[in-house]
């Protein structure tokens, strides 16, 4: 694991910004794949953008480290401005989404090449690559082959070779994407250590939302170019302000239909196939408008007995279409009783309703406050 | 697996279907190759000392070593064949990055079939194409005047440079053609990841480039360096009678001499110095034979 260390290599500046964005586009064609973008990085936090694959996030990356110039707007690093800065002069340093570890060195060559770019005594160099090597738990790996390392300790070492340069800003382009399932889980965590150890600004790009919510400090959801959102993981996923957020962040039942009678504080939504549900309202929404709701699995109570559910509920009955049995986040899918709308439902992680069988009669409620409704098509600021 | 593919093959039935699979490459081998070699290498160890009496000697090896004009037309051969290997490489190096890299799509292909054109017509048209365009009363001596470069047009053929040119233009396809593929095989990030971390273009091409493509490198510069050693129409034909290549006087002494037995010496001879010398050269760079064939 990660050796502790007390000093940080950069000397803190509290309430710096590390990375501002500002209004940032570029375009392919008539196309904008950054489209007007704007965003600030605090010195020394885990910053995540997600969003789906063709979002432009990876173009929006390869801008801040100078393999793209932006159309428009400005890239600002440290507060200086990186206009035609080019990226082997950026205090700025990747870790490539295969890693790109040079294959025709030795671990240690790699951590030292930028260091020997940049000029500097061999001893001074050795000695700096050793210690680096050992505070990412490396320690003596210097005359290994890459190839003789497994996908944790080549992730090491791209973040070794990048951190021993002491870079502003750490970029790293979805580097988990390749690693399988497990080893994925244990390098989230060894990350999040690397960044809470080093105190190393990271910008961290993913469509992988559990990365995302697990890492950061703060995430930007990405869409089209734009962000929809930009907030703590808690904010993305108890307080989506847009549909696409609420749909994208977390597990979701979303129920798409017409807005008829609102109170302002709740609106009630129709499908089309007649189902009625209350949520809370999300911005103005007028009646008649097309919305859409949504409510999150473990929101939603599931009884056999009706009476079982908590007072004051919206009250439906259904069938148990699926079972989803995955441990801690199993599900089941409802059907509900009148028209047929598929919801899923969060099992009580007790193992009571464990023995649900399929078309057994359920009774499910959710409350209105914890369902929430947009306008349809509502892509926030 | 394998192995049981390896017990199969044991069984005598199966050793005989692989007999006859092989035995189109190993007659080929043996009648085409290795017969004519031996024959040589008998021929080139005898000395004729009566009419239809010869021999064990090693007469011929001697003459090569006492005549200064052989090892000197030799060690001229080698010498303008590393150099036009060099030029090759030095000119192949770019096109090949532009065709592995640059280019994308149809452009790609189309720049590689370029590439492969010249070698739709033949050696002895292309290299006439060249006398042509070299000649004293040709194109190019012409344009020079009529440019106002030289007052009276120049003979360019029969100069070491002529011959250069000729070899370097017939070898370059055999050049590009192992780059390209050795240097698609290289991923862009680490190029990308390499500049990241401070590179400039010199340092990545020395660092990351070329020890990653060294092996194509070492193989189109040993089928350039063999093709050209042993290359008979571009050195007589630019070169004049003058042009004193080794394989002219393997052609002297077998037709024009009717000494097939220095001949054969001087045959034997070009084998092991370019034997040598490819071996010096890979040991030089410190690659692997093997690798680099698995490139070819």
């Amino acid at each position: 694991m990660v050796a502790r260390t007390t000093a940080s290599p950069v000397p803190a500046r509290p309430m710096q910004q590390d990375l501002e964005v500002d209004r940032v586009t570029k375009r392919y064609g008539a196309q904008a794949v950054v489209d007007a973008l704007s965003l600030a990085v605090a010195h020394g936090s885990f910053f995540s953008i997600l969003g789906p694959s063709g979002c432009g996030k990876t173009t929006l990356l390869r801008i801040v480290a100078g393999f793209l110039a932006p159309d428009e707007g400005d890239v600002r690093i440290g507060g200086r401005s990186m206009r035609g800065v080019p990226p082997n002069r950026r205090p700025v340093n990747m870790v490539f989404q295969h890693l790109a570890l040079f294959p025709m060195m030795t671990v240690g060559e790699n951590v030292g090449y930028g260091l020997a770019r940049r000029g500097g005594a061999r001893a001074d160099i050795a000695a700096r690559v050793d210690a680096m090597l050992r505070r990412v738990g490396l320690p003596g790996a210097q005359d290994r082959r890459v190839d003789q390392l497994s996908g944790g300790q080549k992730q090491r070492v791209a973040i070794a070779r990048c951190l021993v340069l002491e870079p502003a800003l750490l970029l790293l382009d979805e580097p988990l994407g390749a690693l399988d399932l497990k080893l994925r889980e244990h390098m989230k965590i060894e990350l999040k250590h690397l960044q809470a150890d080093f105190g190393t600004t990271f910008v961290y790009i993913t469509h992988d939302q559990s990365e995302a919510l697990v890492l950061s400090d703060r995430v930007a959801v990405m869409n089209a170019g734009r962000f929809e959102q930009v907030g703590t993981p808690q904010e993305l996923y108890y307080e989506p302000r847009t549909p696409f957020v609420a749909g994208f962040v977390g597990a979701n039942n979303r129920i798409t239909g017409r807005a008829a009678a609102g109170d302002g504080e709740t609106v009630e939504v129709v499908t089309a196939e007649g189902l009625a549900v209350r949520a809370r309202a999300s911005g103005n929404i007028a009646t008649g408008d097309a919305v859409e709701a949504f409510v999150r699995p473990e929101a939603v109570d599931l009884a056999r007995d009706p009476v079982e559910l908590p007072p004051g509920a919206q009250r439906f009955s259904g069938r148990v279409g699926s079972l989803l049995f995955d441990g801690a986040n199993s599900a089941v899918l409802v059907r509900e009783e009148r028209t047929q709308a598929e919801i899923r439902i969060a099992l009580p992680q007790t193992g009571r309703l464990a023995d649900l069988r399929v078309d057994e009669p359920v009774a499910f409620g959710f409350a209105a406050q914890s369902a929430l409704c947009f306008r349809a098509g509502d892509h926030g600021g | 697996m394998a192995a049981r593919l390896a017990s199969d093959l044991a069984a005598p039935r199966s050793r005989l279907a692989l007999l006859l699979l092989m035995a189109p490459a190993l007659v080929w081998l043996v009648g085409l190759v290795v017969l004519p070699h031996v024959e040589l290498a008998v021929l080139s160890l005898r000395a004729r000392v009566a009419p239809r009496v010869y021999e064990w000697s090693l007469d011929q090896y001697r003459t090569f070593v006492d005549e200064p004009l052989y090892w000197r037309t030799f060690v001229r051969t080698a010498t303008i064949s590393i150099v036009a290997t060099a030029c090759t490489l030095a000119i192949a190096f770019p096109a090949a990055w532009y065709i592995a890299k640059i280019a994308r799509g149809r452009a790609k292909t189309v720049l590689f079939v370029l590439c492969l054109i010249p070698f739709w017509v033949s050696e002895t048209v292309r290299t006439l194409g060249w006398m042509i365009l070299l000649r004293e009363s040709g194109v190019v001596p012409r344009l020079l005047v009529d440019l106002g470069i030289t007052p009276a047009p120049v003979e360019l053929l029969y100069h070491d440079a002529t011959i250069l040119v000729g070899l370097v233009y017939t070898s370059l396809l055999f050049m590009v053609v192992p780059l390209v593929s050795a240097l698609e095989s290289l991923d862009d990030s680490l190029i990308e990841a390499a500049y990241d971390l401070g590179g400039n273009g010199w340092s990545i091409l020395r660092q990351i480039v070329v020890p990653h493509a060294a092996p194509g490198i070492a193989a189109g510069s040993i089928v350039v360096f063999m093709l050209t050693l042993g290359n008979y129409l571009t050195p007589t034909l630019l070169g004049g009678k003058n042009s004193l290549w080794f394989t002219e006087q393997i052609y002297a002494q077998f037709i024009t001499r009717f000494n097939w037995e220095q001949g054969a010496a001087f045959g034997f001879l070009l084998l092991f110095l370019s034997t040598a010398i490819v071996w010096a050269g890979l040991e030089l760079t410190g690659q692997r034979f093997g690798d680099v064939m698995r490139r070819t």
